[in-house]
């Protein structure tokens, strides 16, 4: 097993690693463009396509004078002819500084992180983590509370197989939050999440009302997407996919230092209105995942 | 042990080796399996659906001049938890094995997860327990939980 450092999870940053990427990102944000990677290369191999996920980690490492190298389609790649992802990661771990990869398969990050040379960052493997969007969620929330520190965060929509929210969970619990998990009963936060929070003594309350009381307390309105493609049963799906739609009327009691985020992509869970509200913070939070990258590829770099 | 000694008695007296008794009969052949015990060139003798007070049917294992270590047979815990290990010397029980779940599990059972990379390359899996006393490990790679009960050896 090669022994080298990688993000494959959230779950392996402790309270100050965290607290030290989100500063590294606040200095990011205040100057993008450092050459400091020059000379460095950062591979991008998207087994799964996600152009969002892509462009930002490109972005990312142009911004910092590396070069780009990788694949944004699996169908472009040797995977087709039948390659083992062992040895695409043993070849490019050969060429390149870093390896950002997303995969529809789960564990794949993880197991390329034991056979990599170089750093391996995880965007995204199937259902299972993509810790740097946790870190971009996390971002958002210290820049738009002044802290992470005992927060009121409602949750609301697909608890049961969002990755982004199980992530959260995690990464939130060094901070002390209380969580308000909204949802309908067949997408309700799985048992082993609230017995994490309880064995952490974190607070939570769930509902499946999202209605102005749900929400007059919350910091933080986490919406989420109800996943069509999770479903076996597409009738249960029609049921719930329209049962939270976010308004303006929904938003009028709300505490003035809500924000609203979203990990996007929606599909009708915030109506149009809301965008123009200014406790959406949706769009500048994708953004913000720009200087998360930027940390993450700097950190591991040793740069 | 009087009682019981006479039932072992029925499959064959060991004078020295390793005895696997109570094994819940309808696990005897995933405990053959899980141990590897038909690549051994030693003696092995089994008995099967014999009667139990402690258990309906359960079934018995011994394997003569090899004396398994706990490291070795603590695999039996994830399918026959309340098995009982004892390595005999000159027909005298010498030792008394007690049986706890392993802390990692490699190689010998599958993710149920179709879309977990164990199940998509050619490689070992690894299992991390993460509750024993409720017997639940997680996969080290996709991550899932999954108790002793549902899982599944690696044919």
């Amino acid at each position: 097993m090669v022994s080298t450092k990688s993000l494959v999870s959230i779950s392996q940053y402790d309270k100050e690693k965290i607290l030290s990427i989100l500063d590294r990102a606040a200095q990011f944000e205040q100057n993008p463009n450092q050459k400091i990677l020059e000379g460095k290369v950062v591979a991008t191999l998207f087994f799964e396509p996600s152009t969002r996920t892509r462009l930002s980690f490109e972005t990312a490492a142009n911004r910092l004078g590396a070069r780009v190298i990788g694949f944004c389609d699996a169908s472009t790649s040797s995977t087709t002819k039948g390659e083992t992802l062992k040895d695409t990661i043993t070849i490019v771990s050969n060429y390149a500084d870093v390896i950002v990869m997303r995969h529809f398969i789960e564990g794949a990050a993880r197991y390329a992180s034991e056979i990599s040379k170089v750093p391996i960052i995880n965007a995204g493997d199937g259902a299972n983590q993509h810790p740097t969007q946790t870190l971009l969620d996390l971002y958002s929330i210290k820049k738009t509370q002044g802290r992470l520190d005992n927060l009121k965060v409602a949750m609301v929509g697909d608890l049961k197989y969002g990755r982004t929210v199980h992530s959260l969970i995690n990464a939130m619990s060094h901070f002390n939050p209380t969580f308000k998990f909204i949802s309908p009963k067949v997408l309700e936060i799985p048992s082993s999440y609230k017995l994490f929070c309880d064995e952490k003594g974190i607070k939570y309350e769930e509902t499946s009302e999202l209605n102005e009381e749900a929400i007059a307390d919350a910091d933080i309105l986490y919406m989420t997407r109800v996943q069509k493609e999770r479903f076996t049963d597409l009738f249960e799906y029609e049921k719930v996919k329209n049962v939270y739609v976010l308004t303006n009327k929904l938003l009028e009691g709300t505490k003035d230092n809500l924000k609203i985020l979203h990990p996007l992509p929606r599909v009708g869970e915030i109506a149009d209105e809301v965008d123009e509200n200014p406790k959406a913070y949706y769009f500048q939070q994708a953004q913000n995942g720009l200087y998360a990258r930027q940390a993450v590829i700097c950190d591991l770099l040793g740069v | 042990m009087g009682q019981d000694s006479s039932k072992e008695m029925k499959v064959a007296k060991l004078c020295n080796g390793t005895v696997i008794d109570h094994i819940p009969s309808d696990k005897l052949f995933k405990v053959i399996s899980l141990l590897g015990l038909e690549h051994f060139s030693n003696q092995v003798t089994f008995g099967y659906n014999l009667e139990s007070k402690k258990i309906s049917k359960k079934a018995i294992i011994k394997i003569s001049d090899r004396f398994l270590q706990p490291e070795e047979v603590n695999k039996v815990a994830l399918i026959a938890p309340k098995a009982k290990i004892v390595i005999i010397r000159d027909y005298e029980v010498a030792e008394k094995i007690q049986l706890e779940l392993p802390d990692e599990i490699c190689g010998d059972v599958k993710c149920l997860n179709p879309k977990c990379i164990t199940n998509n390359e050619p490689m070992k899996t690894r299992f991390i327990a993460i509750n024993k006393a409720k017997g639940l490990f997680m996969c080290h790679y996709c991550e899932r939980a999954v108790s002793t009960e549902e899982m599944l050896l690696k044919e």
